[in-house]
């Protein structure tokens, strides 16, 4: 679906990923986990046509758009929720609708692709709240219906869980789970590794912006290398601690 | 004293009653400063846009020598557009001196670099992620444009409702492009000054406390919008 070819991209001077060889199968779900600051973002940015790489190439079907207008036909098969959604001015539905109006679709069409796409985020009778006055987590869900509802062929998805807590996390996976099953290729950056290994199909570490291993959760459980295993072991390790935290603030209370 | 208190009063009554000649004066002022900022904005809104969304050499200088220009003195204006308009001048033919449409001329360049910079100023303010959700929906560039402009419509308004405070307010273009011709090109300002100077001072009150009151709506407004 998404092919890149020895993407590397300099931003003033600093090297923010270097010689990316990824490919996103169609219909696949496909994990990207690395610490902050790894590139993560960068690289769902580069997937989507917003960055240019300053070396290498993106080909999206296999073919890599030559032009604006290729880039731009490209990138409206693509859905992308942020990690921190921006609200545009207006209300939830306005903010559903955005991707449907610039697509010049009719209006009753565009009227049933909101109520459905708010409905499965679990926001219906939101349709006329002011966006911007939302909680964080309505935020997150009301840009993922946004994506939805433009019925994208893949869903890149930069650390939707991140600032979340564990109830709307659920929510938010429930939500990543049913476009999976509905056959969606699913891109999905985290640095929360049981939630990868949870929903992807494979995963594809990255650290300083390079690809340092790739494939199945479980392939890269028992991988050989020493950076791998210790970054899944903290990763684990972080986890734990979380669930221990969770564990002992349920017992005081 | 006295005196200044008696003109306050007799000020108060020539509103209040409505006195002809400074509801005209007023009118005029009103229409001139509005037509301005109307051609102003037709042309510098976009135009502003235009250097905000595109990246060339000396960009910065540009932005640079608006936001110098925004405190133009008014008489530096006066003469430049007088030099065009007179008759000796480029644009002598079409008899736009001493008339309304070369003082709505005259405001108009006058107000150019408050209107282009805050224009440019508010677009600058839209955050670029906000930018790219717009770019990630699918919207295409004039899309993303029109997007980021409904953004910053509230400093976008503030900044024409500065500009039409500057029209309203200044004199050195009504006096040397208006020339302050009774019935036909007499302002506010250029009513004040005249007034003031034949000693007519409930007038000349009158005609400033209604230039104040407009200034102090306008500051509002601007407020108000830029929250918007």
């Amino acid at each position: 679906m998404i092919q890149l070819e020895d993407v590397s991209v300099e931003r003033n001077g600093r090297q923010i990923l270097k010689d990316i060889n990824i490919e996103v199968r169609t219909g696949e779900t496909l994990g990207i986990i690395g610490p902050t600051g790894a590139g993560k973002t960068t690289l769902l940015r580069v997937m989507d046509l917003i960055e240019v790489p300053s070396k290498g190439r993106v080909l999206f079907r296999g073919e890599a758009p030559k032009n604006e207008s290729e880039k731009l036909a490209a990138r409206r098969r693509i859905g992308v929720v942020f990690q921190r959604p921006l609200m545009l001015r207006g209300t939830v539905y306005d903010n559903v609708a955005y991707g449907l109006r610039i697509r010049r679709l009719s209006k009753d069409e565009i009227d049933k692709r909101v109520k459905a796409a708010l409905s499965d985020v679990g926001l219906e009778g939101y349709e006329r709240r002011p966006a911007r006055m939302l909680s964080g987590g309505e935020m997150q869900r009301v840009a993922l219906a946004r994506a939805l509802a433009i019925s994208p062929e893949i869903l890149l998805l930069d650390e939707p869980t991140a600032n979340l807590d564990p109830r709307t996390s659920y929510v938010i996976e429930d939500l990543i789970s049913s476009a999976k099953m509905r056959g969606m290729t699913v891109v999905i950056s985290t640095h929360d590794l049981p939630q990868a290994v949870r929903l992807a199909d494979r995963i594809v570490i990255i650290m300083d912006g390079r690809v340092v291993s790739s494939g199945s959760p479980d392939l890269l459980m028992g991988s050989d290398s020493d950076e791998v295993r210790e970054f899944l072991h903290a990763g684990m390790l972080r986890h734990l601690d979380r669930r221990f935290i969770h564990e002992l603030t349920r017992i005081s209370h | 004293m006295d005196e200044i208190t008696r003109g306050f009063i007799r000020a108060i009554e020539l509103i209040l009653e409505l006195n002809p000649e400074v509801i005209e004066v007023t009118l005029r002022s009103f229409l001139i400063a509005l037509s301005s900022v109307t051609i102003a904005s037709l042309i510098n809104v976009p135009l502003g846009s235009l250097i905000y969304f595109h990246h060339f050499p000396g960009r910065s200088g540009l932005i640079n020598l608006i936001q110098t220009l925004y405190s133009i003195p008014t008489v530096t204006v006066g003469l430049f557009v007088f030099l065009l308009i007179s008759r000796e001048g480029p644009l002598g033919s079409c008899g736009l001196l001493y008339t309304p449409y070369g003082m709505i001329i005259g405001q108009s360049v006058l107000i150019t670099p408050v209107i282009l910079g805050l224009t440019i100023s508010a677009l600058s303010n839209v955050s670029d992620d906000l930018r790219d959700t717009a770019i990630s929906l699918g919207a295409d560039r004039f899309q993303t444009i029109r997007t980021v402009i409904a953004e910053a419509r509230g400093p976008v308004l503030a900044a024409l409702l500065l500009g039409f405070g500057r029209a309203l307010s200044e004199v050195g273009v009504a006096m040397m492009i208006g020339g302050n011709i009774r019935g036909y090109t007499r302002v506010l300002t250029t009513a004040i000054a005249l007034e003031t100077s034949m000693g007519n001072l409930e007038m000349s009150i009158a005609l400033g406390l209604i230039l104040i009151s407009i200034a102090l709506v306008v500051n509002t407004v601007v407020g108000r919008l830029q929250e918007w």
